[in-house]
């Protein structure tokens, strides 16, 4: 999903079959990142989609989403805290 | 990778809900429930409290709020999550107890409790979720719809003149002087859903440091109810929501208060034991003895004659003699001057019923009890009256005797013991009936029921012998007399 190669860049991960399609992180994002499915899911609700580009790693998404299993927001930690990241590979592997 | 997602202290998978989408909540899409929901998770998981914490779900669209939170949960009766969270926060005294209420919870049915257990500084978190409208039950007015607002019963939108104003819960527990925490956040959007979580982590901090009541009012969406898209329940609640019900924290007082540390209850036998006076060493138990037939007695007067006390005298002689027996008063809501009864039934093995419909014997202290219960007294009963009511028609078949009561209870300068003077009475009557409850189980009745007054027992014990004293020289009850005590 990222674009660039060089830097690591934040991103969402949306599980399809648990978005209910309010749309609340659409509107709620400033980097207009989201956007609603042409498809549905499992359940019958179109579902939103992370365009791919523009994440800024706000987290806005997931806060504003009513359902807890549905959006995750991957953030690479920045330069100087690098290091103390191998500390913590379960977070990765998941 | 630091990675935002589901907090621990909310499943995985919602298996209590179960179906075919464990998991997707049971809400609609762009319910306020769910963020809050997570929120409450993410500050159980950060202040490490999810072993200690109880959620109480209310009665409302979050009634299954234990699908969802990996915690204690307990589902309560319609705005009753004060009353079980009190319960709960002071008998598990390390608990963190959290009440998540909605309008229809919290202000309507369960305003009282809301407002008794903040004005009690319970150590509770309450999470108040005002959407202005019922949810659960399909879209009706709530204590919280706003002024013009159309619900489904305010079809023309909401009319102070009918319906009131909106209930603004924060301002009312805000004039009470026990809460340590009040806030009110809005979810309109991301940055204000942020304050939110400052503000439930600021509550919950205070219930993990045991200080006392906090309560967090959020303004939340419900799309469905108001039949608005996701961008038009924002900008209700910004535009019209935010008006109404201000956003503000309205108290902080965390660092002022102490934890609170209440005395020990201490119900151990041995103390409740101390504290009405029982004597366990006295064997009580009854013993059968099929060949005593029951025997019915109500005692009636006004209240203050000591109706109750001598029924309670009576019962307790007849303890002492190891009798089954019940005691069973009857009595207006006011402590002197009502009318007063009470039935007492002496019998040889298990009481059925502690009420008397025909009593053998009738002890009357006014005209009104003696009018009243005559007519139920057995045939070949006994009526005994002070013989200040006067004239009075007894029944066929029954024995009337008129007792100059108040005559033997002067004479003992105790003008008020008319009760003691009639029980006396009694007492000398049953001896020469069928001599079953003897003259020290009265005495002992007697020590019983004056436990708490020792002075009274000896002259209480002498008006007793000067009833006795009169009624044998004036009964003479020795002839095929069935009646007994």
């Amino acid at each position: 999903m990222t674009k660039s190669k060089s830097k690591p860049q934040p991103y969402p991960i949306i599980y399809k079959n648990e978005c209910k399609a309010c749309e609340r992180c659409i509107i709620g994002c400033k980097q207009e990142a989201l956007k609603l499915s042409e498809d549905i899911n499992d359940h019958g609700y179109h579902y939103v989609k992370y365009t791919g580009e523009n994440c800024n790693g706000c987290g806005d998404c997931y806060y504003t989403c009513p359902e807890p299993l549905a959006i995750e927001v991957h953030i690479p930690k920045k330069k100087k805290s690098e290091k103390k990241s191998g500390k913590n590979p379960n977070l990765e592997m998941r | 990778m630091k990675v935002l997602k589901k907090p621990k202290s909310i499943y995985d998978i919602f298996e209590r809900k179960g179906g075919n989408a464990p998991k997707l909540t049971h809400y609609c899409a762009g319910c306020g429930h769910g963020i809050i929901h997570k929120l409450i998770g993410e500050v159980m998981d950060e202040l490490e409290i999810q072993e200690r914490s109880v959620m109480i779900s209310p009665v409302g669209c979050a009634v299954f709020a234990y699908y969802y939170f990996n915690c204690g949960n307990v589902q309560t009766a319609h705005g009753r999550a004060p009353a079980v969270g009190t319960a709960i926060s002071r008998a598990e005294k390390n608990s963190i107890v959290m009440s998540y209420q909605g309008d229809g919870d919290l202000a309507s049915i369960g305003l009282n409790e809301t407002m008794q257990s903040a004005n009690r500084g319970e150590k509770l978190a309450v999470f108040f979720v005002n959407n202005t409208v019922y949810g659960m039950t399909g879209g009706q007015m709530a204590p919280t719809t706003l002024i013009g607002e159309k619900t489904i019963t305010s079809q023309t939108g909401r009319d102070p003149l009918y319906a009131g104003y909106p209930m603004h819960m924060c301002e009312l527990l805000d004039n009470l002087e026990a809460p340590v925490f009040i806030e009110r956040v809005s979810l309109a959007t991301p940055k204000s859903i942020r304050k939110a979580k400052i503000a439930i982590k600021k509550a919950l901090k205070i219930q993990k440091e045991g200080k006392g009541y906090t309560f967090v009012e959020f303004l939340s969406p419900c799309p469905t109810n108001l039949k608005m898209d996701a961008e038009k329940s924002k900008e209700f609640i910004i535009n019209q929501m935010e008006k109404e019900f201000p956003i503000k924290r309205f108290r902080d007082k965390s660092k002022e208060v102490e934890a609170i540390i209440r005395n020990k209850s201490d119900f151990s036998i041995e103390n409740l034991d101390k504290i009405f006076g029982i004597d366990r060493s006295s064997d009580m138990e009854p013993v059968k003895d099929p060949n005593y037939n029951i025997t019915n007695i109500k005692i009636a007067g006004f209240g203050g004659q000591g109706v109750l006390s001598a029924g309670l005298t009576l019962a307790q002689a007849a303890c002492a003699e190891k009798k089954f027996v019940s005691w069973y008063p009857a009595y207006g809501p006011e402590q002197r001057g009502g009318t007063a009864n009470c039935s007492v039934v002496i019998a040889g093995e298990t009481i059925g019923s502690p009420v008397v419909d025909r009593p053998d014997v009738l002890i009357a202290l006014n005209r009104p009890a003696l009018e009243r219960f005559a007519v139920e007294v057995k045939k070949r009963g006994t009526i005994f009256y002070d013989s200040r009511v006067g004239d009075f028609d007894c029944p066929e078949g029954v024995r009337c005797i008129s007792v100059p009561v108040y005559e033997i209870a002067n004479s003992q300068g105790v003008p008020k013991a008319i009760n003691t003077a009639m029980l006396g009475v009694l007492m000398e009557f049953g001896k020469q009936s069928n001599n079953v409850l003897s003259n020290e189980s009265f005495y002992q009745g007697i020590t019983e029921t004056f436990i708490s007054k020792p002075k009274l027992i000896d002259k209480n014990i002498e008006i007793l012998e000067a009833g006795a004293e009169w009624a044998k020289k004036n009964l003479n009850i020795k002839s095929k007399n069935k009646n007994k005590i």
